[in-house]
């Protein structure tokens, strides 16, 4: 089979104002290799670059600097038909004139494929995404979900090395959304081909991707699968994009006390000793300013180990949001709102206090300087 | 309520009124196109209609081949304005620079310079090239001062295809001009046949440069018209059986292009 | 996309519109300025402000420069004080609106020669004209419009080609009036005369300077409405300075002259254009 993997060499992309001189930088040097068959999604805010590296991978953006590889090639000047790459659109960009035969047979007929073959082509495409009923219609006739599997389909028949996705789903109703999703990845399963995938939504970043390159105003932010991207954030960004509710964050300060080290929020409200694992690498920030990361669902009112418990904190729930399954509390602790989740059916109510264990094996350390983890 | 109901009927009949007076005299000419030469100067509604002065203009004259020249330059005027200026549109819609509005602005200035001012060079350059009196001469001036019009509408329309789509057609393998052609100008068509009908209609009523660069050979059916002001072409029927001819087709044009004339004829200023 | 293609894109509508501009331009220019007669071929030289002055001093030029302006001014204000009262008159919904509104835009689309010939002839004329017939059923002996008023004559084909046009440009800036703003001001008490002249003619503003504008500019240049119905007469009665610079230029080829007042007529043209073309640019930066 064909090479489908990616490299991406130090690749920057400068716009120029109008007078000539550049004006915005929106993709820093970045570096980035994708395995041939891996599907890889390229997630953060809007602004973060991800877009214009899709389509610069794409040819449809030019390359100021650096080098793109397409299955060892280096692509730069290469024209988009010619870099073995086939793009889905976030507004799907149907030819509304055209049927959807005619939408997906669109780029054969360029390429003056016999009639059979095109003929061929699309219908086997067309039976694989449920579309082989709707050939004669014209986009505007079809819905959202129908359209979006037309532009699928337009990808698949040209027989890429590498699929382009550029936040295909967010005009997408919820449960069209999660079909879509599972459409795409089982898309992925069968074909085994690159797959580059745009999205600013983590949830569909962590559900879909093999690896997640997490980016930020024009740079990579961390690169991993989902798992290591949870488990193990390289900084304070990253912990705070995955997950949902978002990590809780708090400023504060590294203090000695009496057995050991301890972190001291800004408020002064919030003391916690930090567990023993933690405490080579947080002994260079004694009175330095760090950030203390406790993720939502490590809090809980039962003990979850034995290994760096220690007394349970005392919050009042300001807010509770019940799911059915989990309850989302929305705590204060002095001055500061922590944000915890509840499993289980149990009433929480506003007003209540409540004791709840934090695990200290899952929290984590930043320094406050650099955003980066403490732990080496 | 009651008195604005009967306001309703005096703006009616005043505005009908109105419209009857404005319209008059179209009507008398296509109803004196059915008289007969007699008939014509009697002011009378009830008349017996007849064919006669519709045979005779074609007898008696080269009506035909004047309507042709008509057509001829009308169609191959519009044909090659936007043969030349859909590239451009579509590059000013596309792939604006920060030049791009000046340039469109100068371009629709071009068509504010007095056809006077240049008519001795035109005339000039036109008699040493032997352009005179033929078709394709007026076809090229014709070109020119549409163009800013074609170029105007054209980006208008283009600016409402999103661009991905023509990204789409790019990954698809289609270069420029297949984009072009398959997938823009077909989107963009409902727009583009009426400022084509608006390019049309300009073309055939242009009188000020048909007269002057043609006389017999091109001519087209204005210049054909005004050859009836000469004593001996006086004749009413038959002067209304053309005219209704003439001015008919582009009369129902020009009514199916309402809004591109609006658009195409301020400029845009006026929505 | 490339650069270059990008140019060659826009290259033939910038090419073939800048020689249209500039070299014909250049020529009137050129010859302006130096002795040019098709009669004399031999007299050539530069003749510095000659022509400009013989102009000046040829007695069909100050009354064919009052003409022009009479013409427009004449034709802008007929034109735009009844296009106005039609458009205020049509945005009421009434009975075959639509239908009424195809008759009364019909003249703008009839070709002027055709106008002006069924004007002079079919309607105007002492005799068997519409207009004398009707004359005398009232009892009156009708006038000879084009003999004892041709001006008037042909500023009444004008206005007639015009108003449609003017009444066009009106009435769709009167449909975007917004309707909430005229209901406020009902509320608050205003008679149909005070609606009109506080809410109405501010929002046609603009429009109308557009079409005062616009139609000046295409007025300038009126051509074939004289040259079939009174070939400038009688005398110079109607001669505008499009007239007088086709008879000094192709009747008596006088290059030069006539090439003097076609400049003249460029910058008139260019003094509207001015603002003309400042409005188009702040209506297409509210577009982009």
């Amino acid at each position: 089979m064909s090479d489908g993997s990616v490299k991406i060499k130090n690749l920057v992309k400068t716009y120029a104002n109008e007078h000539g001189h550049p004006a915005f930088t929106a993709v820093k040097g970045i570096d980035l290799e994708i395995k041939d068959g891996e599907f890889m999604v390229l997630v953060g805010p809007s602004g973060c670059g991800k877009t214009t590296t899709l389509r610069m991978i794409a040819g449809l953006e030019s390359i100021t600097s650096g080098t793109i590889e397409i299955g060892g090639k280096v692509v730069n000047d290469v024209e988009p038909k010619d870099r073995g790459i086939a793009m889905v659109f976030q507004n799907y960009a149907l030819y509304p004139h055209m049927t959807v035969f005619e939408n997906m047979a669109f780029g054969l007929k360029l390429a003056k494929k016999s009639k059979d073959d095109i003929r061929d082509a699309v219908t086997r495409a067309a039976k694989a995404l449920d579309l082989d009923q709707l050939l004669h219609r014209k986009p505007q006739t079809l819905s959202g979900g129908q359209r979006q599997r037309v532009a699928l389909g337009r990808a698949i028949v040209r027989n890429p090395k590498v699929f382009l996705f550029d936040e295909p789903l967010s005009n997408l109703d919820a449960k069209m959304r999660v079909q879509m999703r599972t459409e795409i990845s089982r898309l992925h399963a069968v074909l085994r081909t690159t797959m580059i995938y745009v999205t600013h939504d983590q949830v569909e970043a962590m559900t879909m991707g093999d690896r997640i390159c997490v980016m930020r105003a024009g740079v990579i932010m961390q690169v991993a699968d989902p798992l290591t991207l949870y488990r193990q954030p390289q900084n304070v960004f990253v912990a705070g994009f995955i997950g949902s509710p978002p990590m809780n964050l708090l400023n504060g300060v590294v203090k000695r006390s009496g057995c050991g080290l301890e972190f001291v929020d800004e408020t002064g409200a919030f003391i916690v000793p930090l567990p023993s694992r933690l405490e080579k690498f947080a002994e260079p920030f004694v009175g330095r300013k760090i950030i203390f990361g406790a993720r939502p669902e490590h809090l809980s009112p039962t003990p979850t180990s034995d290994v760096g418990t220690q007394k349970p904190l005392t919050m009042t729930i300001e807010l509770a949001e019940p799911l059915g399954s989990e309850t989302i509390l929305y705590l204060k602790s002095g001055a500061r709102q922590i944000v915890a989740r509840h499993i289980g059916e149990q009433h929480c109510q506003p007003g209540q206090t409540v004791a709840l264990h934090l695990n200290m094996e899952k929290v984590h350390l930043f320094d406050a300087e650099t955003g980066n983890v403490i732990n080496a | 309520m009651e008195s604005s109901r009967s306001r309703s009927w005096l703006f009616g009949i005043i505005g009908w009124l109105v419209a009857i007076v404005l319209f008059f005299p179209i009507f008398w000419v296509a109803i004196t196109a059915f008289k007969t030469e007699q008939a014509a100067y009697s002011p009378s509604l009830i008349f017996s209609p007849t064919l006669e002065s519709f045979h005779e203009v074609f007898a008696r004259s080269n009506y035909v081949g004047f309507a042709l020249n008509s057509i001829y330059i009308a169609l191959g005027s519009t044909l090659l304005c936007f043969i030349i200026a859909i590239p451009a549109a579509y590059r000013m819609a596309f792939f604006p620079s920060a030049k791009t509005q000046s340039t469109l602005l100068w371009m629709l200035s071009t068509k504010m310079m007095p056809a006077v001012g240049v008519l001795l060079p035109i005339y000039l350059l036109f008699k040493s090239a032997g352009l005179l009196d033929s078709v394709w001469g007026l076809i090229g001036i014709y070109t020119l001062i549409n163009l800013p019009i074609a170029i105007w509408m054209s980006y208008t329309y283009f600016r409402e295809v999103p661009s991905a789509i023509l990204e789409a057609a790019r990954v698809d393998g289609a270069g420029i001009m297949s984009q072009i052609w398959h997938v823009l100008t077909p989107m963009a068509l409902p727009g583009i046949s009426s400022t084509a009908l608006l390019l049309i209609i300009l073309s055939w009523n242009e009188a000020f440069w048909s007269i002057n660069l043609t006389s017999s050979h091109a001519a087209p059916l204005t210049v054909f018209i005004a050859s009836y002001s000469s004593p001996e072409g006086l004749f009413w029927a038959k002067l209304s059986a053309a005219s209704l001819l003439a001015v008919a087709p582009i009369m129902v044009m020009g009514w199916l292009t309402q809004k591109q004339l609006v658009s195409g004829l301020t400029f845009g200023a006026v929505k | 996309m490339k650069r270059p293609i990008r140019t060659l894109l826009q290259a033939p509508s910038v090419g073939l519109l800048f020689l249209w501009m500039i070299v014909p331009l250049a020529m009137t220019i050129y010859f302006s300025f130096i002795r040019y007669n098709l009669l004399n071929p031999d007299v050539h030289g530069f003749a510095g402000f000659q022509n400009y002055q013989f102009l000046w001093e040829d007695p069909a030029f100050v009354p064919a420069l009052i003409n022009t302006l009479a013409l427009i001014g004449s034709v802008l204000i007929v034109t735009i004080v009844l296009g106005t009262l039609l458009a205020v008159l049509y945005e009421r919904r009434f009975f075959g609106r639509n239908v009424a509104t195809l008759l009364v835009i019909a003249p703008f689309f009839v070709m002027p020669t055709v106008s002006a010939l069924v004007w002079k002839n079919m309607i105007l004329h002492p005799v068997y004209g519409l207009l004398a017939h009707a004359f005398f059923a009232v009892g009156l002996t009708p006038i000879d419009w084009f003999g004892r008023f041709p001006m008037v004559s042909v500023i009444m084909i004008l206005s007639w080609e015009w108003l449609p046009f003017a009444f066009l440009i009106l009435y769709t800036s009167i449909k975007s009036l917004d309707r909430e703003q005229r209901e406020a001001a009902l509320i608050d008490g205003a008679k149909p005369v005070q609606m009109f002249f506080h809410i109405t003619l501010p929002h046609l503003k603009r429009a109308i300077g557009v079409v005062i504008m616009i139609e000046t500019i295409f007025l300038l240049s009126v051509f074939a409405e004289i040259y079939t119905t009174t070939s400038g007469g009688p005398g110079t009665a109607t001669t505008n300075l499009a007239y007088l610079v086709y008879s000094q230029g192709l009747q008596q080829f006088d290059i030069g002259i006539a090439s003097a007042g076609g400049i003249l007529a460029v910058v008139m043209a260019n003094v509207v254009a001015f603002f003309l073309v400042r409005i188009l640019a702040r209506s297409l930066k509210g577009n982009t």
